[in-house]
């Protein structure tokens, strides 16, 4: 009954978002004569052969890793009350300098990778703290520091790249910087299928899935298992508790900001390191905003962001078999945009929920429900 | 700090400094004006970078700052009613989208209809989100600029891609109708006066000419609409009855609801306005370009929020912070040598605030604002052309330079971003 009770609000808000975002999105598409029917059908439509599914699978896996990456940089700042809105520029240009960096030096295998790691998350994580220095020094908002730091990042990695960095002969049509040496590839679990007894794909999964799940881990035990956790949520439910009790708030700003901006270096690696070997002028963008997206409807908590950048990833896998079979594929966008608008109305009905019930709870001093559900804490503040 | 309650029997104060501080808010803000176009000019001599004052360096920086300006309004307009406002961008995206559709089919006029609805469309979203369910603002903001990149891509493709006009994916068939253009008679067309005295480049004169011609030769409609819209703003948000409830929600809305003000019906119209401005901004983009791009604010919305943030949340304010971000655009647009004449600019003002920390016995900050204004004086005289990609960030760089510097002494609306409930505090 408890364990039902703390998952239930949980569980709630985002299959309603999502239940109402389909909603939504067929009304929207049958208004303009689309049948919603048919989009559906194609985007399930994972193909007829074992392998064609198994492809499928792997391509929305691909994606999820570098989502949910993002989403847990966007949700590290997220449970201190900040908007880290910055991640974009943060990626982008921690990308495109390890990728150099990683071009120049030659190491061997496993150490080659850790140094391309370590300098994108450093890259990032400076960034990101000239956000959190304008704000406990000069009192800029996070908001609008991180917005015109991603123009002067983006600005910065594209002089980069056709300048410096630049490694393709003139001429080519694309332009990218030179390709990392192979040792500093990270190489694909395609082995799994083999042992699975499944059907291996032409196409390789990504190896930097374990990385994003150790991170995974890690933040998780991070926030919920350490003092600094503690510190950080606390500031994020009532900045004036948590400076009563002891906790340097100043000091937790720049903190948060480096520990997100160092996991929004990782967002642009397993791209980087598991297919292209190059940072170059159509290196993936967009991962930054999306991240904000996924957060939102993964509550924040590492699990949940795990199965929103899942199912950011299965709706972006669409995006091609929609074009080839002659439907609008910005369907995609517009259903990701509602189900975000969706989860955040969603979550807060569900907040006020548990909040009436909870009152009724303390009305009834019987019933009394133990302390330490995550939704009472989050009722204090309220 | 503030001067405008000085007597007239302050101690050191010297006649000198009198007249350049004393007196009215106004009084300082005019010197501080003129202070600005001597210190142009005068980079402009010795960097010899005409670019810097030409009549179209200002005419484009006008129309760039007029689209930022209009974001900053309907940013005024939340967040003076206590609603802040980051969906702007996605309104602006609206209103574009609004503005090429109508704008096809009907002509510039209806092309502008087109774009303040959509605009205002995307503001009522927020408001429901945010008033009525009381989402966080920036969350339900972030959320506007995902879906409404989402809808015009989804509405353009359904709508542009098999149209016999043009268009396609990522852009309308071109408007039907250019809006018309107005100069001024004699000094800014015929005659052309001003003209005349700005190609002869002397000091200080040719630059006021440069200037003054800048924005008054063929200057749109929209243009004019927009700036008389900052002075309007200012009377209905400060001088009636209707401001005064307006801005008493984005102060202390439960105080307001207990005089009686409809808090949940007034945020609500000053989002829808909000948005409408936007949208504006964005029709105002459409334009200048007389059709509808996809990625045609590139970031503007954001930067009117800046601007508003640098206005300190006041008409006048923001129509500075968008002109100022509208001339740094307008330089890298049009010469890129140019934006190193600013090195010179920055040289300068820095030295400037070095000498008055040092009277006032700040070594530290006098020390660093000198060091600084060494190094950007270094940069000028080595640096010829700065390459494209680090030019296209001057806006925001600058944006940021100035909010670092200015930040501290703003002050919001005090309960902007709060999210209110009625009966509950």
């Amino acid at each position: 009954m408890n364990a039902l009770r703390r998952l239930g609000p949980a569980l709630f808000a985002p299959v309603l978002a999502v239940v109402v975002a389909v909603v939504i999105s067929s009304v929207v598409m049958a208004a303009l004569q689309v049948n919603p029917l048919r989009v559906f059908e194609v985007m399930v439509d994972f193909g007829e052969t074992p392998s064609q599914q198994i492809t499928a699978l792997v391509v929305i896996v691909n994606r999820a890793v570098p989502l949910f990456l993002a989403g847990l940089a966007v949700a590290v700042a997220f449970r201190m009350g900040l908007f880290n809105i910055g991640v974009e520029g943060q990626y982008r240009l921690a990308t495109i300098i390890a990728a150099a960096a990683g071009a120049a030096v030659s190491l061997p295998g496993p150490v080659h990778v850790v140094f391309i790691i370590v300098v994108a998350m450093l890259v990032a994580a400076i960034w990101a703290g000239l956000v959190a220095v304008l704000k406990v020094t000069r009192g800029v908002s996070e908001v609008i520091s991180s917005i015109m730091l991603n123009f002067v990042a983006l600005g910065l990695a594209s002089y980069l790249l056709t300048g410096p960095f630049r490694g393709s002969a003139p001429g080519t049509n694309i332009v990218g910087t030179k390709v990392i040496p192979e040792s500093g590839w990270v190489p694909g679990l395609n082995k799994i299928f083999d042992v699975l007894g499944l059907a291996n794909p032409p196409r390789q999964l990504y190896g930097f899935l374990i990385i994003a799940v150790v991170a995974g881990v890690l933040v998780s035990v991070l926030l919920n298992r350490t003092r600094f956790g503690y510190d950080l949520r606390a500031s994020g439910i009532s900045p004036s508790a948590a400076s009563a009790s002891g906790v340097n708030a100043r000091a937790m700003v720049v903190k948060t900001m480096l520990l997100s901006g160092a996991i929004a270096g990782l967002i642009g690696l397993p791209d980087l390191l598991g297919s292209t070997h190059a940072y170059t002028t159509n290196f993936t963008a967009g991962l930054g905003f999306l991240g904000i997206a996924v957060a939102l409807l993964g509550r924040n908590k590492p699990g949940g962001i795990a199965l929103a950048a899942l199912l950011f990833a299965f709706l972006d896998r669409s995006l091609v078999p929609l074009q080839i079979a002659d439907y609008p594929a910005s369907v995609v966008t517009i259903f990701q945009g509602t189900i975000v608008l969706a989860v955040v109305i969603a979550n807060e009905i569900a907040r006020r929920v548990a909040r009436r019930t909870a009152e009724r709870d303390t009305a009834e001093p019987a019933a009394a429900a133990p302390a330490g559900s995550t939704d009472a804490r989050q009722e204090v503040q309220a | 700090m503030s001067t405008a309650v000085t007597t007239p029997e302050a101690p050191g104060r010297g006649p000198i400094n009198g007249l350049l501080t004393g007196g009215s808010r106004y009084r300082r803000l005019l010197w501080i004006l003129a202070g600005a176009v001597v210190v142009l000019a005068a980079v402009r001599v010795i960097s010899g970078e005409d670019a810097l004052t030409s009549s179209s360096t200002m005419a484009a920086a006008l129309l760039l700052a007029v689209p930022i300006g209009l974001a900053a309004l309907g940013g005024l307009f939340a967040e003076r009613a206590g609603v802040v406002n980051i969906g702007l961008e996605g309104m602006m995206i609206l209103g574009t989208w609004g503005a090429g559709w109508a704008g096809y089919q009907w002509g510039w006029a209806a092309a502008l209809v087109g774009g303040v609805l959509f605009g205002a469309l995307g503001g009522l979203l927020h408001a429901v989100a945010t008033v009525t369910f009381g989402v966080d603002h920036v969350i339900s903001g972030v959320a506007i600029n995902i879906l409404a990149a989402g809808i015009v891509r989804f509405l353009s493709e359904l709508l542009y891609t098999k149209n016999v006009k043009g268009g396609g994916v990522t852009q309308s068939p071109a408007l039907s109708s250019k809006p018309p253009t107005l100069s001024l008679p004699v000094l800014s067309s015929g005659p052309d006066l001003l003209g005349h005295v700005e190609r002869l480049h002397w000091f200080l004169i040719s630059d006021v000419a440069g200037v003054l011609r800048g924005v008054s030769h063929e200057v749109g409609v929209l243009t004019v609409l927009a700036v008389l819209l900052i002075p309007a703003s200012y009377l209905l948000l400060w001088r009636t009855a209707f401001g005064l409830r307006l801005r008493s929600c984005g102060e202390n809305p439960w105080a307001a609801d207990t005089l009686g003000v409809a808090v949940y019906r007034m945020k609500y119209i000053a989002v829808v306005i909000s948005g409408a401005l936007a949208g504006m901004g964005g029709v105002f983009l459409v334009f200048i370009a007389g059709i509808y791009r996809e990625n045609q604010t590139n970031g503007r919305g954001f930067i009117g929020l800046a601007a508003l943030i640098f206005g300190n949340w006041r008409p006048g304010g923001l129509a500075a912070g968008a002109g100022l971000f509208g001339f740094a655009d307008a330089l890298q647009l049009r010469s890129r040598s140019a934006v190193v004449a600013l090195l010179l600019l920055v040289a300068i003002l820095l030295a400037v605030l070095a000498i008055t920390q040092a009277i006032k016995g700040n070594v530290l900050q006098s020390v660093i604002a000198g060091v600084v204004a060494v190094g950007a004086l270094i940069a000028f005289l080595t640096i010829d052309v700065l390459p494209p990609g680090i030019v296209s960030f001057t806006p925001h760089l600058t944006t940021l330079l100035v909010l670092s510097l200015a930040s501290q002494r703003l002050r919001p609306p005090q309960a902007d971003g709060l999210v209110y409930r009625r009966g509950e505090s």
